[in-house]
């Protein structure tokens, strides 16, 4: 069987915790192979596990590099290495690794290597460190000017000789880890289109959660290509996690309330209030199951520890805050990471600034906020503004 | 729709996209070729050329050009170019289009001294000032004939005159450019001095992407894109034919109705002007009072404009809202939490940051009617009178 067809291409992934799940491995491992299968469907390519690893094949002239980068950005993929496969045999393995080295010469500067090899397979005659010092001498005498260096190689030649067939690899590409989408609920994230809500969100996905979104918006005070923006922002995290449903909201008539009855330095805690009520209502029906929003503790007035007292008492749902306990510049280089930051900082006005009072509350007392908002018909104003909800999916795209 | 919003583009005339439907399926071909279906490309180029130059004082040429902004560019780093060795300063206003700043900043980088007109409360340019910087080592002035936010006519006649008689008394050379990119097909530019004028097909009923640059006869500037030699050599890259016939046309058609439709402008512009101000209490007009049609009234405004602060609200607000009811508007400054989207020519007049804050531009075209002004005014009312309710709460 030859398994180095001219037009394919072998990738090893591994995952992380997938593998410590217990009685529940074969259903994480089945989710996670059907959400490699999606990520690149666009391709013609065979993958299953095998062993505790998982083989993909792609056919076609696929380049490696967008391989690679459609599989290492799938939740529960911990490492990708591109790999060639050979029949089980020292010869054809030192061949093999000899012609793998001259390949990888042609891009890359390798003077010195060491050979790692690995014995899964216990009934192959040839153990782990004979197998390695054989491949190293067929790569010694099959590669010109190349020597040994064991403490610190150019290259790492990994061999790893399992029951179907040995591997060749050299990198071990690193995926975000965590675990696949879809194996631990649905949750709805306040998404604002700052820099926050997107990491928000990635980071709940990461682990496995299904995400919707709702935006809030304050139209005519705020423009339709600030509601383009979070779309924008919404279509790259749907790259990681397939369409996301949003859900579009007019806060103005509720901003107009507060604005006309309530104290001004409390605006922005009531009117967060709102959203979480009626992000609550929403998930309820859209069958989420908790709220997680990218608040991160004391970065603006509603986000001391007081305000979230108070603005999580209106809830009951539990509300995630994956960011509570990380530095703004943390956040920020993630946000680059994931590739959300340059669409989080275009300006336009999110209805979070409008009304925005001049010395806004920092350390609101629950009994008198209630107190202000007893001033407001607040369950008529939350089902008129759950009722106006407006449902857009975002696909995954390029942004243009 | 009501579509007011003709400062930023017009609606195309019916004639012109009906003529550059039926050349781009018709009549395709590249004027530079030999054959027949070349030579009837550079035939359509010659009644555009003849068309546009109608439009212009005689003797001059005018090359085409991709847009307004490729004109300002031209004349001022084409223009520029061979008087190097003469001086190194240039002036412009201080309410000039950013096609016009930006590129004398980048010749300020190049180490051209770039000098500032300011203007008055009005935005109307300070010719005093110009009268004061003009020096020996000046090669060039670039004054806007209409500023394109508050209409303001400027005085660029007397600019040109007071240039040329420094340039005289000193025997120097001086180019006198003039983006007249807001002010074509409403103010007749024949019988004008000027060496340079820029314009742009789409501000008078033409299409996008299609510009040209007037340079009077005598002046020599060399080319700012070169390659094919096309544009007799000053503006090389295969010519954009339906862009150039459409162009043709729409200059044509607006400066033949050029006073009919001034007429219509200035009452549309009145009627809304003193609608508002009848039913809106605490508005500031953004430029001259008066209304004007000719460079010999500078210090007037051209009737294609009006600009008004309304005092507590955002201009952005309304814009939103208007655009609710199809009503298209433009407004001083972008909706940004920071200061940085003031406008500039607001804030060159001495407006404040509430004041441009408040500001929405209402253009003009002779499309419009005074019905429209009726709704117009109806419904800015209720949106000023709406948020500025909201507003007094705070």
């Amino acid at each position: 069987m030859n398994l180095n067809s001219e037009n394919s291409r072998l990738y090893i992934v591994r995952c992380g915790e997938v593998a410590l799940k217990g009685m529940n491995k074969p259903y994480f491992e089945r989710v996670l192979l059907e959400r490699v299968r999606n990520a690149i469907a666009c391709w013609d390519n065979d993958s299953h596990w095998n062993g505790g690893l998982m083989l993909v094949r792609i056919s076609g002239d696929v380049p490696v590099d967008d391989a690679v980068r459609k599989l290492s950005k799938v939740f529960g993929v911990a490492t990708v290495s591109p790999a060639i496969s050979v029949e089980k045999d020292m010869d054809a393995i030192g061949e093999a690794a000899a012609a793998f080295v001259r390949d990888l010469r042609r891009e890359d500067d390798i003077r010195t290597f060491k050979v790692k090899a690995k014995r899964a397979d216990k009934s192959f005659p040839v153990q782990s460190p004979e197998i390695g010092a054989m491949v190293g001498g067929s790569i010694l005498s099959g590669v010109p000017d190349i020597r040994v260096d064991v403490h610190e190689p150019d290259l790492k030649l990994f061999v790893d000789v399992r029951r179907e067939a040995a591997y060749i690899y050299r990198d071990k590409i690193k995926g975000f880890g965590g675990l696949p989408l879809g194996t631990n609920g649905k949750g709805l994230i306040l998404m604002s289109g700052g820099i926050d809500s997107p990491v928000a969100a990635f980071m709940m996905a990461k682990r496995g959660m299904r995400i919707e979104a709702i935006h809030f918006h304050s139209y005519p005070y705020t423009s339709k290509r600030a509601q383009r923006k979070v779309e924008d922002l919404c279509r790259v995290l749907a790259g990681y996690m397939g369409t996301i449903t949003m859900h579009v909201i007019n806060l103005l008539p509720i901003q107009e309330e507060i604005v006309k009855n309530c104290p001004e330095d409390e605006t922005t805690i009531l009117v967060r209030r709102f959203m979480m009520r009626i992000a609550e209502e929403v998930a309820k029906k859209t069958k989420n199951m908790m709220l997680i929003t990218g608040e991160d503790l004391g970065q603006v007035a509603s986000q001391t520890a007081e305000a979230l007292v108070v603005t999580d008492s209106v809830v009951d749902m539990p509300v995630m805050r994956p960011l509570i306990a990380m530095d703004k510049v943390d956040i920020m280089d993630k946000a680059k990471e994931i590739g959300t930051y340059d669409l989080s900082i275009q300006p336009y006005e999110d209805c979070c600034t409008v009304f925005l009072p001049k010395h806004p509350v920092t350390k609101p007392k629950l009994d008198r906020i209630q107190k202000s908002e007893s001033a407001l018909d607040v369950e008529g104003l939350v089902k008129a503004a759950v009722d106006s909800d407006e449902i857009v999916e975002i696909k995954p795209g390029e942004i243009v | 729709m009501i579509y007011l919003d003709n400062s930023s583009t017009t609606r195309q005339y019916d004639q012109v996209t009906d003529l550059m439907a039926d050349i781009a399926r018709n009549h395709f071909g590249n004027p530079s070729s030999l054959h027949e279906l070349g030579f009837d490309g550079s035939e359509i180029l010659r009644k555009a050329a003849s068309q546009l130059g109608s439009c212009f004082p005689t003797g001059g040429k005018v090359v085409i050009t991709s847009c307004g902004t490729e004109s300002d560019n031209m004349a001022l780093m084409s223009g520029t170019r061979k008087l190097r060795r003469r001086g190194n300063k240039i002036i412009i206003t201080a309410v000039e289009h950013p096609a016009v700043i930006q590129t004398a900043m980048r010749l300020r980088e190049d180490g051209w001294d770039v000098a500032e007109i300011g203007v008055d409360k009005n935005g109307v340019a300070d010719i005093d000032q110009l009268r004061d910087e003009l020096d020996e080592s000046t090669v060039l002035v670039s004054m806007m004939t209409v500023n394109n936010e508050t209409g303001a006519i400027q005085p660029v006649k007397d600019a040109c005159a007071m240039t040329r008689a420094f340039a005289e008394k000193h025997g120097q050379k001086i180019l006198f450019h003039t983006d007249a990119v807001q002010a074509f097909g409403k103010i007749d530019l024949r019988r004008e001095d000027f060496d340079l004028i820029s314009i742009s097909g789409h501000k008078f009923h033409g299409p996008k992407g299609i510009g040209a640059l007037y340079i009077k006869k005598g002046i020599d500037i060399p080319p700012f894109i070169t390659g094919g030699g096309q544009e007799r050599g000053l503006r090389s890259g295969t010519e954009n034919v339906p862009g150039i016939a459409g162009m043709g046309l729409a200059a044509e058609m607006s400066c033949g109705e050029l006073e009919e439709n001034n007429k219509k402008l200035s009452e549309l512009n009145e009627y809304l002007y003193n609608g508002l101000s009848t039913e809106i209490k605490d508005i500031r007009l953004n430029g001259p009072s008066v209304t004007g049609t000719t460079l010999d009234e500078p210090g007037r405004r051209c009737p294609s404009v009006l600009n008004i602060s309304f005092e507590g609200v955002r201009g952005e607000v309304i814009l939103h809202t208007l655009e609710q009811d199809q009503i298209f508007v433009s407004t001083g400054s972008a909706c940004h939490s920071n200061n940085a989207g003031d406008s500039h020519v607001l804030t060159a007049m001495g407006r404040s940051h509430k004041e441009i804050e408040g500001a929405v531009r209402f253009s003009f075209s002779h499309f419009n009617t005074i019905q429209e002004m009726d709704v117009v005014i109806r419904k800015t009312a209720e949106a000023v009178e709406r948020f500025r309710r909201l507003g007094s709460f705070r």
